[in-house]
Parts: structure tokens; sequence; C-alpha cells
């Protein structure tokens, strides 16, 4: 019989870090050796209808959350404490997380509609693009119940443990996973479900996440591009 | 001045019998994949018609090419950088599969293995994106061939703008013409300058736009930043692919398929040196109708001491400067002024030119009462009205339209003149401004077309960018890491999009 203690740690100490180990070497890999499928793989050329609508609504959403989360987890005390009380933290986090998450749940919900419905998008339909949307669109509701179950206890403690718990993952802290024991299973869940999806990722249209954060280079780009063969000459043969 | 070399096309359209053939070889060699059934990187299109894709002129639709701000400078007309990102998510003016068609093929198997039936077996519609039996072709890659349709909806045309469209659809007054498209190297391309990714390019050295596969991430900006919507998006493969003007054959001294396949000898290639430091200015001038001017200034004289000097300094190797001296193309845009750019009004400084087409004379104007103006008739009494061609090759300005069409008229009296005893042909040649030297030199390369004086490309020099000795035995022109044929196959990183199969639906044996 595995102890408690045991599979603490295995599942918030030692899952994490495989997950995202695989997910650093993992899309490294894949942008090095495989760059001809490294795309967002859309399917907006098949059926304009719904997507126009459910993407937009996802995208968005989506980003406030993630954005909010990096924010809300790792920003340092001393960046936070002096605008806000950790109750007035945690209401805050509730307020825009709750309505981001809300819109892109909406989207998803949409695109998964989509997906499902329209026979052009459903035949052409790998296992792993349903596989994904169904996972973020669980992980999107774990995080939406979390909601109302932190109005139960509004003086920001949780709040304080779960980012305790992040910050030791972020600093390497061996110990981190004990912060975890005695928090309420969705936010366990909704943990595991996150760091599945991080794993995932490289084997999946998931990776372009990093493009469209790499995509912001091109505010600053010239507009036209030219290559000289010189240039060229410089990248890669693939043989 | 920072001189550039680029291989540009010119196309005889008064020669185009609307064959196909370019079409269908290119469609052979580039396209003949799955998530590419529905892209022509070359079609072939009857006008007047709304096009492939639809109403693919109409920009206030598509939102293609550049658009001059007040400020007097140029922005891509589907918006700014951060416009652009914003839409990234699902990009507003894609146009969709059916904008072009949904391709399809038949059922043929069916006619093999039919059992014994009360009625004659039919090879039913099926769609390529789902495999599903279609119930009706509602449109096909060429479905306006020769006037095919109601002229109310290929009226819908966007070069009848100040066209007196409505007597054109009695049959009587009807005119046509085959526009052959491919993807025009712009000088001033606005898919490059849409890509967030920055995948797409064009080769200092011959001009050709490309997409770097291996960059794009199929964010699909290119497509609707492109006006002549020649990048398609590989829904298969998740990537933008367009008509990378055969550079493999280029660069090797051959002309692209489209040309080398071309049955009435219509198309012409040659090298253009440019100005690479004017583009933005020729870009940016503020009446549309300019544009065609501005382009044309930015062609350099290869024969000129000062030119060939700078070039050789900017990196234009000997031969091609020589290959600038004979270029068809040069002849055709510079010295005899016969050939325009596609729509300059989007402002992407097009490389791919054209010869506007002759037409009869309208059936009224006939038996001997044709009004001539001087030695040549009028221009203005060819079946093609003269406002329609302008609207489509200089932005609606006629006038050098006008003078395009004298000139191959007075070409043809002249040569009718001498040939029939009828006189000299001095006159005519006079009045359309043309030297005797000029015309011949316009019959030869018109008229016979040799395949020597059609196609003078210069060979590359590929060792200045590839390792020629690491790519001995290699497997060539493919896709992704590693040789590209037998049945598509799957990495650990997720295979292809779309694992469709034909499924036809056939009547159950009796």
């Amino acid at each position: 019989m595995l102890s408690n203690t045991y599979v603490n740690t295995l599942l918030f100490a030692v899952y994490p870090y495989i997950c995202l180990v695989v997910l650093l070497i993992g899309s490294l890999i894949r942008f090095d050796r495989e760059p001809y499928t490294w795309k967002s793989d859309s399917s907006q050329l098949l059926r304009k209808r719904e997507l126009r609508l459910g993407s937009n609504l996802f995208h968005y959403g989506v980003i406030i959350v993630i954005l909010g989360h990096f924010a809300g987890f790792l920003a340092p005390h001393w960046a936070v404490d002096w605008a806000l009380t950790p109750a007035a933290h945690q209401l805050l986090a509730m307020v825009v997380g709750g309505i981001a998450g809300l819109v892109a749940i909406i989207g998803l919900t949409i695109l998964i509609h989509r997906r499902l419905a329209e026979p052009r998008i459903r035949l052409n339909n790998r296992k792993w693009d349903l596989s994904v949307v169904l996972m973020l669109w669980l992980q999107l509701a774990l995080g939406l119940l979390t909601v109302p179950l932190s109005a139960y206890h509004m003086d920001g403690a949780l709040f304080e443990v779960l980012t305790s718990y992040v910050k030791g993952i972020v600093t390497l802290d061996g110990g981190a996973a004990a912060f975890m024991t005695d928090v309420p299973p969705v936010y366990k869940l909704h943990i595991l479900l996150g760091f599945t999806i991080f794993l995932i990722s490289p084997f999946t249209r998931m990776i372009h996440i990093w493009s469209g954060a790499g995509a912001l280079a091109y505010l600053v780009r010239p507009y036209q591009i030219v290559r000289t063969p010189r240039t060229r000459a410089k990248e890669p043969v693939r043989l | 001045m920072k001189i550039r070399a680029q291989v540009a096309m010119v196309l005889n359209l008064d020669k185009c019998i609307g064959c196909h053939t370019c079409s269908v070889t290119c469609k052979n060699v580039w396209t003949s994949r799955q998530g590419m059934e529905y892209a022509w990187f070359n079609n072939v299109e009857t006008k007047p018609g709304i096009g492939y894709p639809k109403d693919w002129e109409n920009q206030e639709r598509w939102k293609g090419g550049w658009e001059r701000k007040r400020s007097g400078k140029i922005v891509p007309k589907q918006g700014g950088r951060l416009a652009i990102l914003a839409k990234i998510f699902a990009n507003p003016h894609l146009p969709e599969i059916d904008d072009y068609y949904e391709p399809f093929t038949f059922d043929y198997e069916h006619l093999h293995i039919a059992p014994e039936l009360p009625t004659t077996p039919v090879a039913r519609p099926l769609s390529l994106v789902t495999g599903r039996p279609m119930d009706k072709i509602e449109w096909g890659p060429n479905w306006e061939e020769i006037l095919g349709g109601e002229f109310d909806k290929r009226s819908q045309d966007y070069n009848f703008e100040a066209v007196q469209k409505d007597i054109y659809g009695q049959f009587e007054n009807t005119f046509m013409m085959y526009l052959p498209r491919l993807c025009e190297h712009c000088l001033n391309p606005s898919c490059v300058a849409s890509c967030p990714s920055g995948s797409i390019y064009k080769r200092e050295e011959d001009g050709i736009v490309l997409i770097d596969q291996d960059k794009c991430r199929g964010w699909r900006m290119c497509v609707s930043g492109c006006p002549y919507k020649k990048i398609y998006y590989n829904w298969t493969s998740g990537k933008a692919e367009k008509c990378i003007f055969c550079y493999p054959r280029i660069e090797a001294g051959q002309p692209t398929v489209c040309s080398e396949t071309c049955v009435g000898r219509i198309r012409y290639l040659g090298v253009l040196l440019y100005d690479a430091d004017g583009i933005e200015r020729a870009a940016s001038v503020e009446d549309e109708q300019d544009l065609y001017g501005a382009q044309l200034k930015l062609f350099l004289d290869p024969n000129d001491p000062e030119v060939a000097a700078q070039a050789r300094a900017d990196g234009v190797p000997d031969a091609w400067i020589e290959a600038a001296r004979r270029s068809p193309t040069y002849k055709m845009a510079v010295d005899w002024k016969i050939a325009f750019p596609l729509h300059p009004e989007y402002r992407t400084l097009p490389m791919v030119w054209y010869v506007p087409p002759l037409s009869p004379i309208q059936s009224h104007a006939n038996a001997g009462a044709v009004e001539t103006v001087g030695e040549i008739p009028d221009v203005r009494s060819l079946r093609i009205p003269v406002r329609y061609l302008a609207n489509l090759l200089t932005a609606g300005a006629e006038a050098p339209i006008v003078s395009a069409l004298e000139r191959m008229l007075a070409m043809r009296i002249y040569f009718r003149q001498r040939q029939l005893g009828e006189g000299d042909g001095k006159a005519v040649l006079a009045q359309a401004g043309l030297t005797v030297a000029q015309v011949e030199e316009m019959h030869r390369y018109l008229s016979i077309a040799n395949y020597e004086d059609r196609f003078v490309i210069p060979t590359s020099h590929r060792e200045q960018a590839e390792d020629a000795y690491g790519l001995r035995g290699s497997c060539g022109f493919t896709f992704g890491n590693g040789c590209d044929f037998g049945p598509p196959h799957s990495t650990l990183f997720g295979g292809k999009m779309g694992r469709r199969k034909l499924t036809p639906v056939r009547p159950v044996d009796t």
C-alpha cells in the first residue's frame, strides 16, 4: 500500500517535472527535427461558420486566463503586496479569471460543436485534435469550478498555499509537494490535468502556442524580406 | 541605387487560345496532392467573369494588396501589424474552400463493377474533402469557361467599372478574352508583408517569391494579403503554398513548366534589372493611374554602361546583365510599351505582365465602314472595350492601352501593306511611333515567337546557395524531414490532417 505522502510527492513533485521536461525538450526536438510538422493546423478554410466566433472567444479568453495564472502565481510578493491585500488579490483573480474562463469555455464549446457537427471537419479530424480540445474543455471547467469553491474562503489563505506550491515548483524546491496535502480535490485535478496538457503538447497542435508568442516579432520586423544566396546557404539542408 | 535582377514574365493575351495546357502541366507537376486539389498555381480565366476564387478582384471584400494612407505611407489593406496579429485566431477575410470550389472526383470504379441494372450506371461525383458523394457540383475550377453561365453573374466582374456593361449582355455585342493567372512575384509583395512568421521571402538573385515551408505556421494572413489570391492554404499539411515560378527549372536556365508547354507560345521570360531602393517610393505614388509609369521607371536600361557597372557592383553576375540586354520582357514592357502589369492599383508592383488582346471590329462598323484614325482602325471600335482592358491593366488609364493596341495593329498593317504591295507601311509606323527596326523585331518576337527569343534565362549560381557536394545523390524536391514518397507516414509529432477515404454510396446489388 502506497503511503499518501508518497503518492502526493509522486503526483505533485515528480510528475510536474516529467511533464515540464517533456514539454521543453519535446518542443525543442520537434522544432529542430520536424519543422514541417510545426503549425497551427487551422481548419478555417474548410468551414468558416462558427469558427470566427468560437475561435476568437476561446483564444482571447484563454490568453487572459494563462497570463493571469502567470502573473498571479509567479509575481513576487513585493510586486503585489503594496497594492493588494491577499483577499483583494483573490477576489481580483476570481472575477477576471472567472469571466475570461467563461468566455473561453463558451468559445471552446462552439469549436467542439463545429468539430463534431460539420462533416468536413469531422471526417478529417485526427484523434489528437479532438482529445486536445476535450482536455482543454475539462481543464477550463475544473478551473471555473474553483471559483465558487474559493468564494467559501475569501481570506486568500488557500490562494497563498497554491502560490507557494507553484513558486516551489518553479524554483526547484523539492518540498513543494507538501503544500498540496490538504488542498481540495478540484484544485488537485486542475493542477494534474494542467501538467498533463504540458506533457502532451509537443505531440499535438498545441505547439502553435510557442509560435503565437514568436509571432510578436512581426510587430518589429520590416514588411519586406529578401534572402540572398548567402543567407540561404546558412539554412540547414534537409535530406 | 541598389540594382537587383528578376526573371519576369510577359503573357501575350492576343495569342492565348485558352487551352489550359499551362494549368494542367502545372497541376500535374506541383499540386496533385491531397490538400491542394482545389489549388491552381496557374489557372486560365475567361473574362469577363468573376474568376477564381470567386470575385477575387473585389478588394473591398477580400482586403488584398496595399492601401495608401493620407500620410503617404502604404500599409497592407487588411491592416497594420497589430491589426493582423489581432486577427490571427480567425482571419475574417480568408476565402472558404467553396469560394474556390469543393474539389471532386468521380466514382469511376462503379462503371466497371456495377451489376446489371435497369438503368445505365453513372459515375457519381465524390468530394475530395469529405470523401462522400456530392449531390451536385455547384462550382468548379473553370466554371465560367467561354462565357458559361448567365450574363448577370459574369457581369459582376470588377473590370466593368465605368463601362456601359448592359450592352455587352446582348448576344451581338458579347466579347471575351482569356486571362491566364499565376503568382505575380511582386516587387512589393503584400503576402510577404502580411506573414506573422516571416516565412515568405523574395529571392535576391532572381526575384522569385517563396514560402519557407519549415517556417510557415499556417496563420493564413498571406492568403488574404495577396490581392491576386495566388497563395493557397494546404488544408492537409496546414501550410500555405504558392507558385514557385518553377525555380528548380529557372535555376537551370529552363523556362517554367507553364511557359515551356504553352501551345500558343504566348509566354516570355527574361531578366529585368530594377532599382530596389525605389520600390517603396514607386508603390506609394498618390494617383493609382501613375503606378504603371512608376513601376516602369524602376526598370533600368541594361545597355546603359552606368547601369551595368552598378549592377556588377551590386553582385549581379555578368551573364545576367548580358541576358537582360536580350530580354524579351524588357523589350515588350519598356522598348515597345505593349505589356502592362495586372491590376497595378494593388500597389504590389507585379512582375508578370500582359500584352492586351486585339479583338474583332464591332459588327456595326464593319462592311467597309470601319472607323479609322489616320491609317489605323479606331481601337475604340474593337469588340473588347478599351476601358475594360484599362481597368484590368492600368488602373483605368486608357491612353497606354490605346497606344499599345495601336502599335500591335500598326505592326499588322505594316506587314499586310508590304505583303500585298499596298505600300511601304511607313505612314502607319510613324503614326504609331515605331521604327522599322522595332516593328521587324516586334514581328519576330510576337508572331514567329522562336523559343530562343521567348526564353532568355541565365542559369543561376547555385554553388553560392548550396553545398553541391552534400546534395549529390539526394532526393530532390521534397517536403518535411526525409525523402517524400510512398504512403504518407506519421511521426511521433503527428501525421497529416485528413485521413479521408473515398466512400461512394452505390445502389445495392440486386
